[in-house]
């Protein structure tokens, strides 16, 4: 073990770190937005009372919803093994870190996005309705745009979520920083680089929730 | 506007259920009533009587579970979906709390409609000007609606409302949320709507004031039923039916509440009658005529007097003094003109069945008569006094509560 920490060898797989972690939280985030956002909504539009009150559509909805997010990451990572073999042709490398985070990411939204529309005064929707407004119409007019504020505070949180899940998929192979972290800082008694790396992760996480309170406030202003 | 014209809205038997823990629900029962073309249709009635159903039948909001509404000269219970946005494009609604878009201006929200109707954009700028020139909004198009106050926001709502020409406009508590100067704006702008506009209104209240002043005729509901209608003059001048007697009463609030009445026979221990005043003008003129022509001294005591419908409607409560025979012979006379309403004595009393407000601290007796039926003075059933202590149950006070 060194005493003196070997920057000039570390940086370059720090970044090659940051860049994995980078595009592991992108692409997730990027389905999972996608995805949760269509999910959330069904929930929201099939719960009683709502403009297509659906019991059967909720209720599975909402159970895979709830049977999925309570189940502890590290463990859902090699459970949909199987499934992201069959995405992705693989169980480990970065490629086949992106299912489970897409999928825990996505359920995860999901009940945000729910959530926020719950909160939403239904007498709006009930104007819109009154108008002559189609059901699609008022999901991309109405709810949407009135949920836009609290919908991007729920994606910064959900961006930070998924910053954190990257750093378990080294289990997998898939690299990022907190791969970095424990196998340059932690396993090798470096607490220099263990320190460095959760800086950087602060610094990060800091920079997205910065971003997003400042769009929300945007969208907020009025 | 001619009377033979085709009603505007026709509800025929119509029904509405929801399903409730104990089976269900009837939030409008058994509905029939026409709402004529180019009128200001009132339907009054406490929380929960059912009248925000009963106009959502109209755009079809809430489907009927049976029976026939007829808008515009088509069943709306018949028609799928698609057809029914064509129809709610043609009925406009405002709502109590205004329910606009917070995301978009005041423009943005007038546009909303505009854009749902299916107008080319290039068309919608006028058109937006126009609406908000009509509501006098004109300098706020830019600003959000969380910058304008409420009466703003509910102008707001009529333009939004009004966008598309409709034939119908539905205000559901429209001036609920509102202070009084700003609901007497509003209402002022509802009956331009209608004046110059020839367009339908039907607004939901349960506020009398917003009935005395802006409607043509009035449905009073209870418990899911329309329980009477008609002219707004002769629904509240002759109301036939208690839950209309009591809305009258609590609204003007010109006959004695029962401690109030308890508190006047301390001043006034003599006979106490309520007199009503209605719209020709004659009771009063017959009160003074009865009081030079019988050996009878009348003091006003209590009452009020307002305009229903552009017409004097109230009741003075007097305190009578002189001879009983006289008193007597008073009361039949007037009665034959107007209903008065006997209160007996400080030492013999009489209540008021509709009267509404505080009741009496100490017991008060119950009685039967009408404010339409004319009395004789009574001989009081002292069995009966010793009973009261127990307050009658009233089913209104209940529903008081709830209001705002």
């Amino acid at each position: 073990m060194n005493n003196e920490t070997d920057w000039d060898y570390l940086v370059p797989l720090l970044q090659k770190a940051f860049g994995e972690t980078l595009w592991m939280v992108s692409i997730s985030l990027l389905i999972a937005g996608v995805a949760g956002l269509a999910l959330g909504l069904a929930v929201y539009v099939t719960r009683r009372g709502n403009f297509l009150e659906n019991r059967i559509v909720f209720t599975v909805l909402n159970l895979l919803i709830n049977t999925i997010r309570p189940i502890p990451f590290i463990i859902f990572v090699f459970a949909v093994g199987p499934l992201t073999m069959a995405l992705v042709g693989r169980t480990i490398g970065i490629e086949a870190a992106i299912p489970p985070m897409a999928i825990m990411a996505a359920v995860a939204f999901a009940r945000l996005v729910e959530q926020n529309l719950v909160a939403l005064d239904p007498g709006v929707v009930e104007a819109a309705r009154a108008m002559g407004a189609s059901r699609w119409r008022i999901v991309w007019s109405v709810l949407i745009p009135e949920a836009l504020g609290p919908l991007i505070l729920a994606f910064t949180f959900l961006t930070i979520a998924v910053i954190d899940m990257s750093a378990v998929v080294g289990m997998i192979g898939a690299g990022g920083l907190g791969d970095f972290a424990i196998r340059h800082g932690y396993q090798r008694f470096n607490w220099e680089v263990v320190w460095a790396t959760v800086a950087i992760i602060i610094v990060l996480v800091q920079l997205v929730q910065v971003l997003g309170n400042a769009l929300a406030r945007k969208a907020l202003r009025r | 506007m001619s009377t033979t014209a085709p009603p505007m809205v026709s509800f025929r038997h119509a029904v509405k259920t929801f399903p409730a823990k104990s089976g269900e629900v009837r939030a409008v029962d058994d509905v029939t009533l026409d709402i004529r073309t180019g009128e200001i249709f009132g339907v009054i009635g406490y929380s929960g009587a059912g009248k925000s159903t009963l106009v959502r039948l109209i755009n079809a909001l809430e489907p009927a579970t049976a029976g026939e509404v007829i808008v515009d000269g088509q069943d709306v219970t018949a028609l799928p979906e698609r057809e029914l946005r064509r129809v709610r494009a043609g009925i406009g609604m405002i709502f109590q709390q205004f329910n606009l878009l917070s995301s978009r201006t005041v423009a943005g929200n007038v546009g909303y409609a505009l854009a749902v109707a299916g107008w080319p954009r290039e068309e919608r700028k006028d058109r937006i000007a126009e609406l908000l020139d009509f509501v006098g909004l004109a300098d706020k198009a830019r600003q959000y609606p969380s910058q304008l106050s409420g009466g703003q926001k509910q102008r707001v709502g009529i333009a939004r409302a009004l966008a598309t020409n409709p034939k119908i406009l539905l205000a559901d508590e429209a001036t609920s949320a509102l202070d009084p100067e700003t609901t007497q704006d509003v209402l002022d702008l509802l009956r331009r709507v209608n004046s110059e506009l020839g367009v339908t209104v039907v607004v939901i209240t349960h506020e009398m004031d917003v009935v005395k002043y802006a409607c043509d005729r009035v449905a009073v509901m209870e418990g899911g039923k329309v329980v009477e209608h008609g002219d707004v003059y002769s629904v509240f001048a002759r109301p036939e039916h208690r839950a209309t007697r009591r809305f009258v009463g609590t609204a003007l609030r010109d006959r004695p509440s029962p401690a109030a009445l308890e508190r006047l026979r301390h001043r006034h221990p003599g006979r106490i009658v309520t007199v009503a005043v209605r719209e020709d003008g004659a009771s009063s003129t017959d009160l003074t005529r009865a009081l030079r022509e019988h050996p009878v001294d009348g003091t006003i005591i209590y009452g009020g007097i307002v305009e229903i419908a552009e017409r004097p409607y109230g009741s003075l409560t007097l305190e009578l003094a002189g001879e009983d025979a006289a008193i007597a012979g008073f009361i039949t006379d007037l009665s034959s003109t107007t209903s008065v309403l006997d209160l007996g004595t400080a030492e013999h009393p009489l209540a008021d069945p509709d009267a509404v407000g505080p009741r009496a601290t100490t017991a008060s007796p119950e009685g039967d008569e009408g404010p339409s039926s004319p009395t004789l003075p009574q001989a009081v059933d002292t069995d009966r006094l010793a009973d009261a202590d127990s307050p009658t149950w009233n089913p209104f006070t209940h529903l008081r509560r709830w209001r705002r």
